[in-house]
């Protein structure tokens, strides 16, 4: 890409992927902003009269709205937490040589390969069910009374079930982020006498900062749009104690029938979603650097 | 401070014996070179004093104390990586002061120590920079002072200059030379290349397959190798080998007989042909064919000598040079 003829090809030739994906993503985003300043219910055909900020301030001042965006908050920051702490031990623990450690590493990542609904769904039947779920039969095994996960501590379920399907990814990155330490390194504190905490605070996680930068990055993303592990367990009950931002939008537009203000939320949400990607950024992000 | 006695050690990884039986004794304030071929051992045998490997046998003494079982940070010793083994998200600074922190030592001490070994080595202007943003020469020093601080029992290096460039080798060769005799600390080196252990070394272990073939101090080790192996390994260019006629007439299997010391004369005892020619200015070593001893001999002449690829000449062993061999490669006395 020396040449300016080369520069002046190259741009001609990406032009049209660059084109389809803008296409692609600019339509539905203008079309959603479109539909937002509209009063548009589905149950009330006729003509879409332009009611400008109406459906914003409708949206925003429903009490779900708060609730939703604290358990949007709760959902990715428990859900972060678990799966990098958690993360980080289960990468030193497969890192160590041990018998059967192939058999074991692809067991670990064996929950990433299940869909979302799938994995939710045994969750809920097979663990979380009171009566014929597997923590039940403990409980009862044990002379207590089975907890009602999903009605009595809906969102720290639902936080449960996100961890366990993404520890696989965060563990996968950060076990290969761990490999990648010189073995002289930790010889080398061994040496100066640092014991394993110590060779473990200054040597493996400063090592490990930009794949765990990578893990919350990622994983933010993702985490924001959770949707069908909460469809298919509490369907953001009960009440709205389990509803995030995607699943308030959700109701509104599909439940409600009400594009207008389904639309508004939506563009919210991809407001909040920035905030936090740039309050990301500017925390962590320096650790991509070099 | 820095005796240290290896005592019947053994090594094994899995069925393989690395180190077969070893015994050495390492005085205080020696400057010791280990040095062999690729894959003898040499890194086993310093990982084996430094701690980080378990012996499989026998025992280590430091000091008279027993070190077999006690963990690398309580021996007390200092060591120097080939790969440096920095510290890459630690300043300098950092990098030096890590064993002092990792001691607890109090502040005021360890910002002494650091600028004090920073003096010695030239680091001042760069302690607040990190590994990467240094050459590798300056990599090596911080390495260097981040061993000093602790002021160990003994400092092990394992091929520390194997990764600078030929210039930056002898310059650092020499400062940890220096080094060496400011501290008056014992020194286990560890190295590939017989050039660095004859220019540094008080005593010279020399390694084959994890056995010890002799130890001495360089010019022992040059005037008197114990068996071929030795002989060929010790002195740069190698010694000339002769089988058969030759060495059946001093009473040897193997005669050997080094490049210098073997004088290009006007009539002479042996002739051959001059083949590559490599003229360093000081002295030129010619590659010598058909002599009907050894496939090639190398001879030296001191100076700039003009023979040119072809020439015959003759070549005229000195009587008192010659090392004698037996059949199982051992020394004749
Ligand atoms: N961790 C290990 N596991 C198995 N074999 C090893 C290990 N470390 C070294 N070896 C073997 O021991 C021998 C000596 O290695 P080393 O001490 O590194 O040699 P040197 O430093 O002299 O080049 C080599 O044959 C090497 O393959
Ligand atoms: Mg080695």
């Amino acid at each position: 890409m020396a040449t300016k003829a080369s520069r002046a090809a190259a741009r001609a030739m990406i032009s049209p992927s660059v084109i389809l994906l803008l296409g692609w993503m600019l339509i539905p985003l203008l079309m959603t902003i479109y539909f937002s300043t509209l009063r548009y219910n589905l149950l009330m055909p006729g003509n879409n009269p332009f009611v400008g900020w109406e459906n914003y301030t409708y949206f925003v001042t429903d009490p779900a709205f708060a609730t939703a965006i604290w358990n949007t908050l709760l959902l990715v920051g428990g859900v972060l937490l678990i799966t990098v702490v958690g993360g980080i031990l289960l990468a030193l623990l497969l890192d160590m040589p041990m018998w059967g450690q192939g058999v074991v590493r692809i067991m670990v990542i064996a929950p990433f390969f299940v869909m979302p609904t799938v994995s939710a769904l045994v969750w809920k039947n097979m663990f979380f069910n009171p009566v014929n779920g597997l923590f039940g039969h403990i409980a009862k095994a044990l002379g207590l009374t089975p907890f009602d996960f999903l009605s009595q501590a809906p969102l720290a379920s639902i936080i449960g079930i996100v961890s366990w399907q993404w520890l696989p990814f965060a563990t996968l990155i950060l076990l290969t982020a761990l490999q990648s330490l010189d073995s002289e390194q930790l010889e080398a504190a061994e040496m100066d006498g640092a014991d394993p905490v110590n060779r473990f605070v200054f040597i493996m996680l400063p090592h490990l900062a930009r794949a765990i930068t990578v893990v919350i990055l990622i994983q933010t993303i993702f985490l924001l749009s959770i949707f069908a592990e909460i469809f298919v367990t509490t369907s953001g009950g009960p009440g709205d104690a389990s509803t995030n931002l995607t699943y308030l939008i959700y109701q509104e537009s599909l439940l409600s029938f009400d594009v207008g203000t389904g639309s508004a939320g939506g563009v919210i949400a991809i407001i909040l979603a920035n905030i936090v990607a740039i309050f990301l950024m500017r925390m962590i992000g320096k650790n991509l650097d070099a | 401070m820095g005796r240290i006695t290896l005592d019947k050690v053994t090594k094994s990884f899995g069925e393989v014996q690395v180190i077969p039986p070893l015994d050495l004794s390492i005085e205080e304030g020696e400057f010791v070179v280990f040095v062999g071929p690729s894959g003898c051992g040499k890194s086993t045998l310093l990982r084996l004093i430094a701690g980080l490997e378990d012996t499989t046998s026998g025992h280590i003494r430091i000091d008279g104390e027993d070190a077999t079982d006690l963990p690398p940070a309580k021996r007390r010793l200092a060591m120097v990586f080939q790969s440096y083994a920095l510290y890459p998200h630690m300043t300098v600074r950092k990098n030096i002061a890590f064993p002092m922190r990792m001691a607890k030592l109090d502040k005021a001490e360890q910002d002494r120590r650091v600028e004090e070994a920073a003096r010695v080595l030239n680091l001042t202007d760069y302690l607040d920079r990190r590994p990467g943003q240094l050459s590798g020469g300056q990599r090596q020093r911080v390495a260097i002072g981040r061993a000093i601080v602790r002021e160990p029992a003994a400092f092990l290096f394992d091929e520390p200059l194997s990764n600078l460039d030929a210039a930056l080798r002898v310059g650092m060769r020499l400062e940890i030379s220096e080094l060496h005799e400011r501290l008056k600390t014992t020194m286990i080196y560890v190295t590939h290349d017989q050039v660095e252990a004859m220019t540094m070394a008080d005593k010279i272990v020399v390694l084959q397959a994890g056995e010890i073939e002799q130890v001495g101090s360089p010019l022992d080790l040059y005037r008197t190798p114990r068996n071929r192996f030795v002989a060929g390994f010790i002195g740069s260019p190698k010694m000339n080998f002769i089988e058969g006629n030759a060495a059946k007439q001093h009473g040897a299997e193997t005669i050997g007989i080094r490049p210098e010391h073997i004088d290009i004369t006007e009539t002479g005892e042996w002739s051959g042909t001059v083949g590559v020619s490599e003229h360093l200015g000081s002295d030129t070593f010619f590659h010598v064919h058909d002599t009907g001893l050894a496939d090639v001999m190398t001879v030296r002449a001191s100076g700039e000598v003009g023979y040119k690829h072809g020439d015959r000449i003759h070549m005229t062993p000195r009587p008192d040079m010659l090392h004698r061999f037996d059949a199982s490669g051992l020394r004749i006395a």
